[in-house]
C-alpha cells in the first residue's frame, strides 16, 4: 500500500502525522494548565486534592503523547532530531526538567513519608505547567522565526570536530527568549493550557465552588491568550518566510509567506480559522450558557489550529526549521526525513494510531462515565 | 584521527548517559517483574473468587504504582540524550534507530497508559475479567516497550539490515525485520526481561520474609512468596539459557569485549572460565595496561565451549585482537584504522568532486560505498578512522570482568534461594528460618546489583563504540561545551538522587502499613 507512494508523498503523510500529534500534544497540554491553577480554583485541600485526582487520571497521556511525539520525530525526520536536541540544548533539557518532575508529583504527592512534603510535589507540578507550556510554545515558535546554526554532512570526514549539525549562538536555544514573537506564542501556550483545563475542570469536576471559580478565570485566562495570540498571528503573516524553490531546494527569504501559504493552500485557511473559531466558541459558550461542554469545541479548535501551524511551516515548499546563520542548512521535509524505506516501514505502523485511539475511548469510557467528586476521592482506594 | 575533540566533553557525555540510565535501570526491571506478578496474582483471584487474593494484588499494585512513576520520570531523559548529546549519532543512524523508539511510543507506552488508569481506578467500575485484562495489557506493554528500545540497542551492538548512504553521510534502513528479529535483538530481549521478572520476584520474596520475620500477614506473605519463587525459578532458567546465547554472540560479534569478561589477553585453545579470580595490575605488555588473574579457580575449557559450543576452541585474548594474530587470521586494529581511515578519504573525496562539479569522479567514488568488496575491507571499519591508537579499543577490564562475574555469581545464587523458598513453603516450614528470612530480604539489593552490574558488561564492555566498528562515541557527541554537559550532569544526579531517596521512603512507608488498607 505505501509502497507505492513517492517519497516526497511518504514526507508530506509523515508531516501530516507529526502535525497531528503536535495538534494533540497541545490539546493535552490542559493537564499542564491545571496544574497552574490548583491553588487559584481550590481553596481548600479537599477542593485541591479533587482536581489534582481528576488531572491525575489524564497526565500520562500527555507524556506518551510528547515521548510519542519526540520517538515520531526521530524517525521521521531525524536531521530536526540532531539539529534541534543537540543545538538548542538549554531549552530542551529545561523542558524535558519539567517533565522528569512532573511524573512522580502525582504518585508521590499524598503518600505518607514522601520525605519533601506535598507542597514539593505541588511546586513540581506548577514548573511544569508554567515553564513546560511556555517553553514548548517558544520552540515551535522557531520553526517560523528561525535559529543560528549550521549543516554541513562532510564534517563527519573530518580528521577533528566531526559534529554535522552545529548551533551558532553559546547559548544553546536561550537566545529564543530575545525575540517577541516566540515569547509571544510561548504566553499563548501558556494561557491556553489554563483555558483549556478551566473548560475540562468544568465538564470533569463536580464542585461548586470550583464551578464557579472557573468560570470566572475563563475570562481572565482567554483576554490574555487571545491578545497574545494575536500578537503572533499577525506578526506570522506579516514577515518574511523561509522559501524553498521546488527545483533546486535553495532556500529564499519570501516576504508575506505564510500569508501566501494560507492563500495557496485555502484548506488550511479554513482549518485555521475553523480551529480559531471553535476554540473561541469553546470558550465563550460555557459564559454564556449553563453548559460545560465548552473543552470539546476548543479542544478540536485546539488540535485544527496547531495542525495548520505546523502545515504552514513545513508544506506549500517552505522551510519547516530555519536557519537564519546559513540559510541553505535550513531543514525542509524533503532534505530532513528518513528513507524512503523507512518511511513506508513507519506508514504501516501509523495504521495503528486509529487502534490506540479505539482502546483509550473504550478504557475511558468505562472508567469516566461521570464526573469526579469528593465522595469519589474519599472512597478511592489510590488516591493523588 | 580525532585530534582537537574535546575530550571531557565526550567523557561527560557518557557519563550524563550513563548516569540516567542506570538510574532509570533502577526503577524498570521492578516494573517488567511486577507487572506479571500482579497479573498472576489477579488471575488466581478472578479464578478462585477469594478475596484475599484481591487484597494481596491490591498491595503489590501500590508498591507497583510507587515505582512506575519514577521510570517514566527517568526513562523520557534517555529518548531525548540521544539527541541533546549523541546528535551526530542521532543523525549517523536515526534512520534505523529511530524508527523502535517511535513504535515504542504508538505501540507500548499508549496501551500501559491507557490499562493502567483502569488497572488502578477500574476495581469498582468494570468487571472483574476487565479489570483483569488491563493488568495483562500493563504487563505486556511495559514488556513491549522494552522490546523495542532493546531492538534498537541490538542494533547498536550488532548493526545488521543497513546501506551506508554516502550522499547524506548516513545509514539507512533495507530490511526491518533483519533489524526486529536480529539475533542479538531476540537474545537481549529475552534476557533482559527475564532479568526484571527474576528482580521482580525477589522483591516479592524478600518484602515477603520480612512481613513473616515480624510476623504480620503470613497467609499473604507464603502465598506472594509461592508465586514469585515459581515465577523467579522459571525466568531464571531462561535467564541462564538467553545469557548462554548471548555469551556465543558476543565472542563472535564482540570479541573484546568477550575478551574483557574473562580478563584474557593472552588467547588459548580450551580456555577455562573463570568461578573466581582478582585482577592485580601488572607490568606493561605491547604498550599498554594489563591485568593478571590472581587466585583464580577455574573451570577447564569452559569459556572455549561458552564461546563457540566446542571445548577446545581457540578463544583470541585482548592482545591477539589488537595487536593482530596471523596465525589465527586475526587483523590487528591499527590496520582496521587503515582501512577506515579509506573509507572516510573516499567519502571525503566524493563530496570535494561533487562539489566540484567532476560528476565522472564523484559517481565512481559513489559507486564504491555500493561495491561489496570495499563496504566490507574498507567501510566496515569506518568508525576505527577515529580512534588516536589501537589501545583505545580496549575497555575498563576490571569493571567489565568485576560486573560480569558478579551477575553470574548471583544469579546462580538467586536459583538456589527459589528453589529452597518453593520447597519451605510447599511443605510450610519457612516460618521459623529467621536466618533464611533475613537472606532474602539483603538479596533485595543484591537483585538490583546484579541488574546494573549486566548493563555495565552490555554498555562499558562495548566501548569505544556507539554503534559496533562504525561509529565510536568520540565522533558521536553532539557540539556543545563540555562545561554545559558538567551542569546537566549534576542537574540530573541532584534530581534523580532526590527522587530515589523519596520513592525509597514512600516504598518503605507504604510496606510498613502493609496490605490492610489497601497500601492508601
Amino acid at each position: 500500500m505505501f509502497e507505492t507512494l513517492s517519497h516526497a508523498a511518504l514526507q508530506e503523510y509523515w508531516w501530516a502525522i507529526m502535525s497531528l500529534l503536535g495538534g494533540f500534544l497541545v490539546f493535552l497540554l490542559f493537564v499542564q494548565g491545571g496544574q497552574t491553577l490548583l491553588y487559584t480554583l481550590g481553596k481548600t485541600e479537599t477542593e485541591r486534592t479533587l482536581l489534582v485526582n481528576s488531572l491525575g487520571r489524564k497526565w500520562e497521556f500527555t507524556f506518551t503523547t510528547l515521548v510519542t511525539f519526540g520517538g515520531a520525530f526521530f524517525a521521521s525526520f531525524p536531521l530536526f532530531y540532531s539539529t534541534s536536541f543537540g543545538g538548542a540544548y538549554w531549552v530542551w533539557i529545561i523542558i524535558l526538567f519539567c517533565f522528569v518532575i512532573q511524573a512522580v508529583a502525582y504518585e508521590y504527592r499524598s503518600k505518607p513519608n514522601n520525605v519533601f512534603g506535598s507542597g514539593t510535589y505541588e511546586n513540581f507540578l506548577f514548573i511544569n505547567g508554567a515553564l513546560g507550556t511556555f517553553l514548548l510554545g517558544v520552540a515551535v515558535a522557531t520553526f517560523f522565526t528561525g535559529s543560528k546554526f549550521s549543516v554541513d554532512f562532510s564534517n563527519i570526514t573530518h580528521a577533528s570536530d566531526t559534529a554535522i549539525s552545529r548551533w551558532e549562538t553559546g547559548t544553546h536555544g536561550l537566545e529564543a527568549l530575545l525575540n517577541l514573537q516566540n515569547l509571544a506564542l510561548g504566553l499563548a501556550v501558556f494561557f491556553l493550557a489554563r483555558v483549556l483545563a478551566i473548560l475540562y475542570f468544568m465538564n470533569n469536576v463536580e464542585e461548586e465552588n470550583i464551578g464557579k471559580r472557573a468560570r470566572k478565570h475563563l475570562i481572565l485566562n482567554a483576554v490574555p491568550l487571545v491578545l497574545f495570540f494575536l500578537f503572533f498571528v499577525i506578526r506570522l503573516l506579516l514577515i518574511k518566510g523561509f522559501a524553498v524553490d521546488p527545483v533546486s531546494g535553495e532556500v529564499s527569504l519570501e516576504p508575506y509567506k505564510y500569508l501566501h501559504n494560507l492563500i495557496q493552500v485555502p484548506v488550511l485557511a479554513v482549518l485555521f480559522l475553523g480551529g480559531t473559531a471553535l476554540v473561541l466558541f469553546g470558550i465563550i459558550r460555557p459564559v454564556l450558557k449553563t453548559t460545560t461542554a465548552g473543552i470539546w469545541f476548543a479542544g478540536t479548535g485546539t488540535v485544527l489550529v496547531v495542525f495548520s501551524l505546523f502545515a504552514l511551516a513545513g508544506y506549500n515548499h517552505t522551510a519547516y526549521y530555519p536557519s537564519t546563520f546559513d540559510l541553505q542548512s535550513s531543514l525542509t521535509i524533503h532534505n530532513s526525513s528518513s528513507s524512503k524505506y523507512t518511511l513506508t516501514a513507519m506508514s504501516y505502523v501509523s495504521l495503528l494510531v486509529p487502534v490506540v485511539f479505539a482502546y483509550i475511548f473504550i478504557a475511558w469510557r468505562s472508567i469516566n462515565n461521570k464526573k469526579i467528586d469528593t465522595g469519589e476521592v474519599k472512597n478511592e482506594s489510590h488516591v493523588y | 584521527m580525532v585530534e582537537n575533540i574535546d575530550l571531557s566533553l565526550v567523557d561527560w557525555s557518557r557519563g550524563q548517559f550513563a548516569l540516567t540510565a542506570i538510574y532509570h535501570w533502577i526503577f524498570v526491571p521492578l516494573t517488567l517483574g511486577l507487572s506479571f506478578i500482579l497479573a498472576i496474582m489477579e488471575t488466581i483471584y478472578v479464578r478462585t473468587g477469594r478475596e484475599e487474593w484481591k487484597r494481596i494484588t491490591k498491595f503489590w499494585m501500590t508498591l507497583f504504582g510507587v515505582n512506575f512513576a519514577i521510570g517514566v520520570a527517568t526513562g523520557i531523559i534517555l529518548e531525548f540524550e540521544f539527541g541533546t548529546n549523541w546528535s551526530n549519532y542521532s543523525w549517523f543512524v536515526g534512520d534505523i534507530f529511530g524508527a523502535p523508539l517511535a513504535i515504542e511510543g504508538i505501540m507500548a507506552f499508549f496501551l500501559e497508559s491507557t490499562f493502567i488508569a483502569v488497572m488502578f481506578f477500574g476495581w469498582n467500575k468494570v468487571g472483574k475479567k476487565f479489570h483483569l485484562t488491563s493488568t495483562w495489557l500493563v504487563a505486556i506493554g511495559a514488556n513491549l516497550s522494552a522490546l523495542w528500545i532493546l531492538v534498537a540497542n541490538a542494533w547498536m551492538q550488532y548493526p545488521v539490515g543497513t546501506q551506508f548512504n554516502p550522499d547524506l553521510a548516513r545509514n539507512e534502513m533495507m530490511n526491518f525485520w533483519d533489524v526486529f528479529l536480529s539475533p542479538v535483538a531476540v537474545n537481549k530481549f529475552i534476557h533482559t526481561i527475564t532479568s526484571g521478572f527474576v528482580l521482580g520476584s525477589l522483591f516479592v520474596v524478600g518484602v515477603s520474609s520480612w512481613f513473616l520475620l515480624k510476623k504480620r500477614e503470613s497467609g499473604m506473605a507464603k502465598k506472594s512468596i509461592l508465586v514469585a519463587s515459581i515465577f523467579g525459578l522459571v525466568s531464571g532458567l531462561m535467564l541462564v539459557y538467553s545469557g548462554d546465547g548471548s555469551a556465543r554472540l558476543i565472542a563472535r560479534i564482540q570479541p573484546v569485549k568477550f575478551a574483557s569478561l574473562e580478563g584474557l589477553y593472552k588467547g588459548r585453545e580450551g580456555a577455562g572460565l573463570l568461578a573466581f579470580g582478582i585482577l592485580i595490575p601488572a607490568k606493561e605488555t605491547s604498550g599498554r595496561k594489563i591485568h593478571e588473574v590472581k587466585l583464580k579457580l577455574e573451570i577447564p575449557n569452559l569459556l572455549s565451549y561458552m564461546a563457540t559450543g566446542s571445548w577446545k576452541a581457540y578463544v583470541p585474548g585482548i592482545h591477539d585482537l589488537i595487536d593482530g594474530n596471523a596465525e589465527r587470521g586475526i587483523m590487528p586494529a591499527q590496520e582496521k584504522m587503515k582501512r577506515g581511515l579509506v573509507a572516510r578519504e573516499t567519502l571525503a573525496a566524493m563530496k570535494e568532486s561533487r562539489d566540484k562539479g567532476d560528476t565522472a569522479a564523484y559517481q565512481a567514488l559513489k559507486a564504491k560505498f555500493y561495491d561489496k568488496d570495499f563496504m566490507e575491507n574498507y567501510f566496515s571499519y569506518f568508525g576505527y578512522s577515529f580512534l588516536n591508537e589501537p589501545g583505545s579499543l580496549v575497555p575498563n577490564v576490571p569493571l567489565t570482568f568485576y560486573s560480569f562475574h558478579l551477575m553470574v555469581g548471583l544469579g546462580f545464587y538467586f536459583l538456589l534461594l527459589f528453589f529452597v523458598f518453593i520447597v519451605l513453603v510447599w511443605f510450610n516450614k519457612l516460618d521459623n528460618k529467621r536466618i533464611l528470612l533475613w537472606l532474602a530480604v539483603f538479596t533485595i539489593p543484591l537483585a538490583y546489583v546484579a541488574s546494573e552490574a549486566g548493563w555495565i558488561v552490555a554498555e562499558l564492555g562495548r566501548q569505544p563504540w556507539v554503534v559496533q566498528d562504525l561509529l565510536p562515541t568520540v565522533a558521536a557527541v553532539s557540539h556543545i561545551n563540555a562545561s554545559s554537559v558538567q551542569v546537566t550532569f549534576l542537574l540530573f544526579a541532584f534530581i534523580f538522587t532526590g527522587l530515589l531517596i523519596a520513592e525509597i521512603g514512600i516504598m518503605i512507608k507504604q510496606i510498613k502499613i502493609g496490605p490492610k488498607e489497601g497500601g492508601k
